[in-house]
């Protein structure tokens, strides 16, 4: 039998039409946008100024915070000019433009393909150049990784759970990560291991990649402590609580950190991005991102530079088909549509997923016939026709005593709902009110 | 203009289901009570449930039309839902002109009173049932006996199983056989379990409902028939009888299982279908009225919005 | 048989009617009655514009404080305040009408699409996923959460522009649409003598290239208005102007010089004179929209008086 999380869960179709593909180059563009927020927390602070040279890796811009993190060039060249640039947000917000000129790296980067297994740092030193590399989560949610790796005092991290589930429909650069930079990855897993002190690893994944299974598994024989295991296909196990619900047993209480529950959780390809930082100086600044639908010509696995428009990647999958409705940056539970293809990619960007007019446009919505099936596929256990109710009459008191503030909003309740009902739409806004209220009362 | 990108929050996929398609399915669970109903009651049967299903569809979408001024929803299958509930509700020698005050009862007072489908309180094929009860009792307490395949009003009726364990002439019951499979008196869509059970598991398998409310309801009266049956046993019917009876079935898996007036939590349905397990039971049992499922749901829908308050779903680590 | 039911019942009554004197007695919580008639004085919508929950918390909250500094309906306006004064034996503090003023004038034909928005239609959750459905992303929304939150029923959507408009004699100046404005497009300011006030109706922070770009009435930073202000009353901040109503002397200078036309006057005579022919063109726009609307206003808000009555 195997895991998977104990609350609720649904089973989208799975569509992974890029399944398979090898990762592929992308050529440079002849312009980058180089959002300065492109993670959770405060915006970088450009440390360049209009007309700088740059190389790739040099740093652009440093953290603005304690939650931040830098932001390196992807590629080398000239600095056009820092303006505000519509980014995956859908506003306008400041961003560097880099005029590319050749492609020339900084010589401290270590560019070649050998793999490095020894490392004689300290879990401190591990963390600064984690940090220095303006590493952040790559799964999405784009939280600075370095803040992970640092405990709060007085809590205790016993095991590191890399999340390599993958969970929404149609996204697969973790799985082709995983297929060709495997022991890279567990290299990456070990150094995380020893940033925060455990001798424990589980990589969890699920059963709808046996290749990528079975490989991993092949290799993690030479890895002491990390643990490849196998989990039953389920939406949104690739949730953090959800993840650690369903490999260690351990539910997160609410408001809490997966911390408190003994879990440090990376994702699969942030393992792999620390590798590199940490064994071959180099910083975030290129990613593996999914371009795929169901009319996508050639739908495919690219390693992109930061920066680079979503456009080009969709040109080299074989350009916009016909009949798009929906361009979205992530994955369809999940993702944000976007406003342009114009927009760049950055570090959050996991999958580029178009979808046909048919499909994006929204159902008509009818009355609540309370059939209680979101409360059924709710991961959090919540009852989001209630939550919706809530917030649409503005109460707050009832909303917070439903743990609104819960919700992941992985989308599960508006996917399943027979009413066509906008439950998410509403109860992200009640989430957002009713955190707020939480702040001010603590503060 | 025409080639603007969509823009709306996630999900940007749904799942494909939809009010019309959970409705239909449990039209396609109730077939197999109808077939038995019309090898048992013929004609009769036929003419109550077409009568009911055209009239609930009729109300409808003229108070919708005229009185709420709003589009028709005719096709979301809810009304013919309605319908046929309420005549599997009903005996099979009911006048036409009494299914259509109740048709009016259900539609017009349970149902668009309310707001329509998703805001009544309660069970609309039940509210009809009851106030036909109420309004005609002697019409709505004589069954035809079984078998009468051609006739319909002019059906000779007999006594039903409730109406011989209400009287105490435990002897008289027919077999437990006679009972499962249907060949007894009673309204037309409760006399058979087995057909009704294959439903329960066709709604189960599309999971179009959860297994808590049925199984709670039918487990309670199990139980609390059983300590009765021990306690007396000349006096009170074993629970075998109890559950194959009357229309414990029917209302356990089609009439309480309504998404509309039923807790949405697991254990609120629990406790919901305990509540109406115990009630339909004390009315059986020491009531006036031999049957008391109706009462049970309706009693237990009205407390339906407090369960809702007080019992939430299991909540991601909570105690 | 009828005198044992009169005097039982009789009796029952009489030891209720002690019960409920001496519970009446016993419970009794003294209520300043004045709080009763300052609340009589009030409007009653309960709107909670004042800041206190309904008429009876600020009716409580007038009784208790020492002078009715700060303390303002600002439904029932100086009339009301001075009504609240006479039963309280205080001084009014003077306070100017104010009015709900929407800084948006990206109509349609101004601020073309650029996407379809397919959720919600709110506001607050619009605003939350993204910048719009046009490339302004502060302007006007349109899907009417001002609407939702007046009670006054003194502001809807303009299907024809897509943008709030204000009647202003229905509107209290409660501020209910400020706070529900999740763009903050909205602002309280001084109706004016005779309703004439002058604001500028842009809220786009965006450089005066991009902004124009997104939208054809867009106040574009300019700073010709700034230039043109002989009391210092306009003020440029991150690429848009705002007037300061406290200083403007509505001269209507400001509206003559700009260029996209995002200064507007409201309820203003029409200009007897022509403007000087070079700037005449440029000033079209401003000034057809100006003429527009109080030809209009007025006259549609008198319809609807009489239609209610």
């Amino acid at each position: 039998m195997l895991r998977t999380f104990r609350i609720g869960g649904i089973h989208p179709p799975e569509n992974k039409l890029s399944a398979g593909k090898k990762i592929t180059g992308l050529a440079i563009p002849k312009q980058v946008i180089i959002p300065l927020s492109q993670h959770i927390g405060a915006p970088a602070q450009a440390v360049i100024k209009k007309g700088d040279p740059v190389k790739v890796g040099a740093l652009l811009a440093k953290a603005g915070g304690f939650v931040s993190a830098n932001i390196h060039s992807p590629v080398s060249g000239k600095v056009n000019k820092i303006d505000n640039a519509l980014d995956a947000s859908g506003y306008k917000r400041p961003a560097i433009y880099i005029d590319v000129e050749g492609d020339e790296w900084e010589e401290t980067i270590d560019r070649s393909e050998t793999l490095v297994k020894e490392c004689s740092l300290s879990s401190k030193e591990i963390v600064d150049k984690v940090a220095a590399a303006g590493i952040v989560g790559l799964g999405g949610a784009t939280f600075p990784t370095q803040v992970k790796l640092m405990p709060p005092p007085g809590s205790k991290a016993e095991i590191i759970i890399i999340n390599a589930i993958e969970c929404e429909p149609y996204l697969t650069s973790d799985h082709s990560l995983m297929m060709e930079k495997a022991e890279q990855i567990l290299v990456g897993v070990t150094l995380l291991m020893k940033a925060v002190n455990v001798t424990k690893a589980v990589i969890g994944i699920e059963n709808n990649k046996p290749d990528a299974i079975a490989r991993m598994q092949q290799l993690a024989k030479e890895y002491n402590g990390i643990e490849i295991m196998p989990l039953k296909v389920q939406y949104p196990q690739g949730g953090e609580k959800q993840l650690i619900d369903a490999v260690i047993r351990r539910q997160v209480k609410s408001g809490a950190l997966p911390i408190s529950a003994g879990a440090v959780v990376q994702n699969v390809g942030t393992a792999y991005a620390v590798y590199e930082a940490v064994m071959k100086n180099k910083p975030l600044f290129e990613r593996v991102v999914t371009v795929t639908g169901k009319a996508v010509a050639n739908p495919s696995n690219f390693l992109v530079r930061l920066g680079t428009p979503i456009s080009t990647l969709i040109e080299a999958a074989g350009g916009i088909p016909e009949n798009t409705g929906k361009i979205i940056g992530g994955g369809p539970m999940m993702g944000k549509a976007l406003i342009s293809p114009e927009v760049p990619v950055t570090k959050g960007s996991s999958g580029v997923l178009l979808i046909t007019k048919e499909e994006s446009v929204r159902k008509p919505v009818y009355d609540c016939i309370r059939c209680a099936k979101c409360v059924n596929v709710c991961p959090m256990g919540l009852n989001p026709a209630f939550l919706m109710k809530f917030t649409v009459f503005k109460d707050w008191e009832k909303a917070e005593a439903g743990y609104i503030q819960d919700c992941i909003e992985c989308g599960s309740c508006s996917y399943t709902c027979p009413a066509n009902r906008p439950l998410l739409d509403q109860i992200r806004l009640g989430k957002g009110k009713v955190m707020g209220i939480i702040r001010t009362r603590k503060s | 203009m025409e080639n603007n990108l969509i823009v709306s929050p996630s999900p940007h996929i749904h799942g494909g289901d939809s009010i019309c398609k959970n409705m239909y399915g449990v039209l396609i669970a109730l077939v197999p009570a109808f077939l038995v109903s019309l090898y048992y009651f013929g004609l009769g049967a036929l003419i109550v449930t077409a009568t009911s299903v055209a009239v609930c569809i009729l109300f409808e979408y003229l108070i919708q039309k005229f009185l709420m001024k709003k589009e028709p929803t005719i096709c979301d299958g809810s009304a013919i839902l309605t319908g046929v509930l309420l005549a599997f509700n009903l005996p099979s020698n009911l006048p036409i002109w009494i299914i259509l005050i109740g048709a009016l009862a259900a539609i017009g007072i349970g149902k668009m009173s309310f707001g329509g489908l998703g805001n009544n309180i309660f069970n609309p094929a039940l509210v009809g049932r009851v106030f036909l009860l109420i309004s005609f009792p002697a019409q709505m307490t004589t069954w035809p006996e079984v078998g009468q395949l051609t006739a319909y009003t002019d059906a000779t009726t007999g006594a039903t199983v409730l109406s011989l364990m209400n009287e105490g002439a435990l002897d008289k019951l027919p077999t437990l056989v006679d009972m499962l499979i249907g060949k007894m008196g009673g309204s037309l869509g409760e006399v058979s379990a087995l057909a009704l059970l294959l439903g329960l598991a066709f709604m189960l398998w599309k999971k179009i409902i959860t297994w808590q409310i049925p199984v709670s309801i039918l487990a309670t009266v199990f139980i609390f028939t059983g300590i009765m049956h021990l306690v007396n046993p000349l006096q009170y019917a074993s629970p075998f009888v109890h559950l194959l009876s009357g229309g414990l079935m029917l209302g356990a898996i089609f009439m309480a299982t309504d998404y509309v007036t039923s807790p949405m939590s697991k254990n609120g349905m629990l406790v919901y279908g305990v509540g109406i397990g115990v009630l339909t039971t004390v009315i059986r049992l020491f009531g006036s009225y031999p049957e008391g499922m109706s009462f049970a749901i309706l009693i237990m829908n009205a407390f339906t919005p407090l369960i809702n308050s007080y019992i939430k779903p299991k909540h991601f680590g909570g105690k | 048989m009828i005198l044992i039911a009169v005097i039982s019942l009789g009796a029952i009554g009489a030891v209720g009617a002690v019960f409920l004197y001496a519970a009446s007695k016993k419970f009794e919580v003294y209520e300043d009655p004045r709080i009763a008639e300052v609340q009589e004085a009030l409007p009653g919508a309960n709107c909670g514009g004042c800041g206190y929950p309904g008429c009876g918390g600020f009716a409580a909250a007038c009784v208790k404080a020492d002078s009715l500094e700060g303390l303002l309906c600002p439904v029932g306006g100086a009339e009301t305040m001075g009504k609240v004064a006479a039963i309280l034996g205080m001084e009014a503090a003077g306070a100017e009408p104010m009015v709900a003023v929407v800084r948006c004038n990206g109509t349609c034909q101004a601020r073309p699409n650029t996407n379809r928005y397919d959720g919600v239609a709110s506001c607050a959750i619009a605003s939350a996923l993204y910048g719009g459905e046009t490339n302004c992303t502060f302007g006007c929304l349109g899907y009417g959460d001002c609407v939702n939150a007046c009670t006054f029923d003194a502001i809807h959507i303009n299907p024809a522009t897509g943008l709030a408009e204000v009647d202003e004699d229905k509107c209290t100046s409660c501020g209910a649409c400020v706070k529900a404005c999740p763009k903050s497009i909205i602002e309280l300011r001084k109706k004016g003598p005779k309703s004439r006030r002058i604001f500028v109706s842009c809220v786009n922070k965006d450089k005066g290239a991009a902004a124009r770009k997104a939208c054809a009435n867009a106040c574009i930073g300019c700073g010709k208005c700034v230039k043109e202000c002989p009391f210092e009353a306009i003020t440029l901040e991150n690429n848009v102007a705002y007037i300061d109503y406290r200083k403007c002397r509505l001269c209507r200078k400001c509206v003559a010089v700009c260029p996209t036309g995002a200064i507007h006057e409201l309820n203003f005579p029409p200009r007897k004179e022509a403007a000087p022919a070079v700037e005449a063109d440029k000033v079209k726009p401003a000034t057809a929209k100006v003429e527009a609307k109080p030809a209009t206003a007025p006259e549609t808000i008198t319809k609807e008086e009489t239609t209610q009555k």
